[in-house]
């Protein structure tokens, strides 16, 4: 039904012409008139019959198992990550949100680390990880953090915009703590809580391929680094769009089930 | 039936007694007899709400003390907590959205307790099916109109067999045919079983269709300036709204509420200039 709906919709094939003016202005400017500084870029036909090639001149494409190997690193990092994230941002913020008393405990703290870019977290995370899973574990932790502020505070603003006669309706008809937790603030606080999540799955991609840059022996990240240093630069664009697309379907499942929890609304929460 | 007298004795509040002092209600007093159903009337901001919330347990009172059968259940010392025998119904509903109208109704005595989930559903559906709302069970709040969400709300009051029912100007919104049907189905309930309502309203014709007695309230700081006897027979029809006696009723309050509207007008322009 939704489909059908969409089909119609002009948006849809607007979107599309939009996709199709940026390749052709890509392929114009790289490929036909090889503008000087597009130059040494690679243009879409050549990624794209790299991607495609059985033969990769690179030795990366969707028919090679590395491909696969970098993509599957990159998205069991990115899960874990974001299965962190969501574990504990999502009750801090629920607690911070409901009850003063954690908010007042936990805020500046949340608040003096969150502005601290990811980066400067890579040492910490050496010395904090080394012997035991010292080679994945400073990685995921770089994505989950950033994926963690996101969902916290997402969560928190979400029970704050809880109108406060829900909780009087709650009181008046005999709810104990409990109730309220379950029933009214946990349904409640889950539009924002859903847009916390798609913010975090964003800011744990964007960590992860940092992360992967500077240490790693798999990934995406690695593969647009290793690629450069190698001169294979259509791989580097491989890995990109690689990425665009992942984060897509990431982003999209993330909405569907929030369609599904949130079916009281009536329309979507984004 | 002989439960659920409220009573309301030199009730004074005042918002922020150390800054600004605002003196909500003043030395107010009011006895509603169990099963009495109440109306109040008075200009907008006079402190009905006030009274209305310090009743339900929301917030506490500075001065006076407001008992329900006797006991006191808000006083300067000591605010009982909300609970199931005194039921608000709010001003802009606050229906739960996330769940099911089926979920709302049965939610107050499954999480009491009182009944299983399979037993409050059907006695939820029976309640519903009494205010005209038969199939509407498994919809979403958002998917009613706001005369069928107030039915609902007064559905998952009415399920916990509360002693007071509070509802503060419930049927505020709506435009007057669908306000004229939701007022029917209230007084069906009511005959049905009969509760203490303190209700709040603005609306006059409101007041006299439906109440025992109206109270009209001064303006800021609250009062009670008059009360009037509603002597209509139960069940009412729509129909004593053609009547003589009405019409006495409607010029009686209508006169009270006036003065306190010009009062609170002549206030509100002193508190500009």
């Amino acid at each position: 039904m939704r489909a059908a709906r969409s089909l119609r919709q002009p948006g849809l094939y607007i979107g599309a012409a939009g996709v199709v003016s940026f390749v052709a202005a890509w392929y114009l400017l790289t490929e036909f008139f090889t503008l000087p500084r597009f130059s040494k870029l690679p243009g879409p036909v050549a990624v794209w019959s790299e991607f495609t090639s059985r033969t990769p001149t690179f030795g990366t494409s969707v028919f090679t198992p590395d491909y696969w190997k970098h993509a599957g690193w990159s998205v069991w990092r990115v899960a874990q990550a974001f299965f962190w994230a969501t574990i504990l941002g999502v009750p801090l913020g629920l607690f911070m949100g409901w009850k003063k008393v954690v908010h007042d405990y936990a805020f500046p703290v949340l608040e003096l680390l969150r502005p601290i870019p990811g980066l400067a977290w890579v040492p910490l995370a050496i010395l904090l990880f080394t012997g035991f899973a010292s080679r994945e574990a400073p990685i995921i932790f770089l994505a989950f953090l950033p994926a963690f502020f996101a969902t916290t505070l997402n969560t928190m603003l979400g029970v704050a915009s809880i109108d406060d006669n829900y909780f009087r309706a709650a009181a008046c008809l005999g709810s104990k703590p409990r109730h309220v937790f379950l029933r009214i603030v946990l349904p409640g606080a889950l539009p924002y809580i859903f847009t916390g999540l798609q913010i975090s799955a964003g800011v744990a991609w964007f960590s992860l391929v940092a992360a992967e840059m500077i240490s790693g022996e798999y990934g995406l990240g690695f593969l647009i680094w290793d690629s450069y240093v190698l001169s294979q630069f259509p791989v580097i664009v491989i890995a990109m769009v690689s990425l665009g697309i992942i984060g897509y379907l990431f982003s999209a499942a993330i909405r569907l089930t929030g369609r599904f929890l949130m079916r009281w609304t009536t329309q979507g929460v984004m | 039936m002989a439960t659920g007298a409220l009573g309301i004795h030199g009730v004074s509040k005042v918002y922020d007694p150390d800054g600004a002092r605002v003196l909500a209600v003043d030395n107010c007093t009011l006895d509603i007899a169990a099963g009495e159903f109440c109306v109040v009337v008075g200009p907008s901001g006079c402190g009905k709400t006030t009274l209305l919330n310090a009743a339900a347990g929301f917030h506490d009172i500075t001065a006076g003390e407001i008992t329900l059968d006797g006991r006191v259940i808000c006083s300067p010392r000591h605010t009982q907590p909300p609970g199931a025998e005194r039921i608000v119904v709010f001003q802009n509903g606050a229906l739960f959205p996330w769940m099911t109208v089926q979920d709302n109704v049965a939610y107050g005595p499954v999480v009491q307790g009182k009944l299983s989930n399979a037993e409050a559903r059907r006695q939820g559906d029976e309640l519903l099916r009494e205010l005209g709302l038969a199939g509407v069970g498994d919809r979403y709040p958002a998917d009613l109109s706001s005369g069928m969400r107030r039915r609902v709300e007064i559905a998952r009051a009415l399920i916990n067999d509360p002693k007071v029912l509070l509802l503060d100007e419930p049927f505020r919104a709506m435009d007057a045919l669908t306000k004229g049907v939701a007022q029917e189905f209230l007084l069906q309930a009511y005959d049905r079983m009969p509760k203490t309502v303190f209700f709040i309203t603005h609306d006059l014709e409101e007041a006299l269709f439906l109440a025992d007695r109206v109270v009209v309230m001064t303006t800021r700081p609250c009062r009670v300036k008059e009360i009037l006897t509603v002597d209509f027979e139960r069940p009412r029809s729509f129909r004593v709204r053609a009547s003589r006696r009405y019409l006495e009723l409607k010029t009686a309050v209508f006169d009270a509420v006036h003065e306190e509207a010009t009062r609170a007008f002549e206030a509100g322009e002193r508190e500009l200039a």
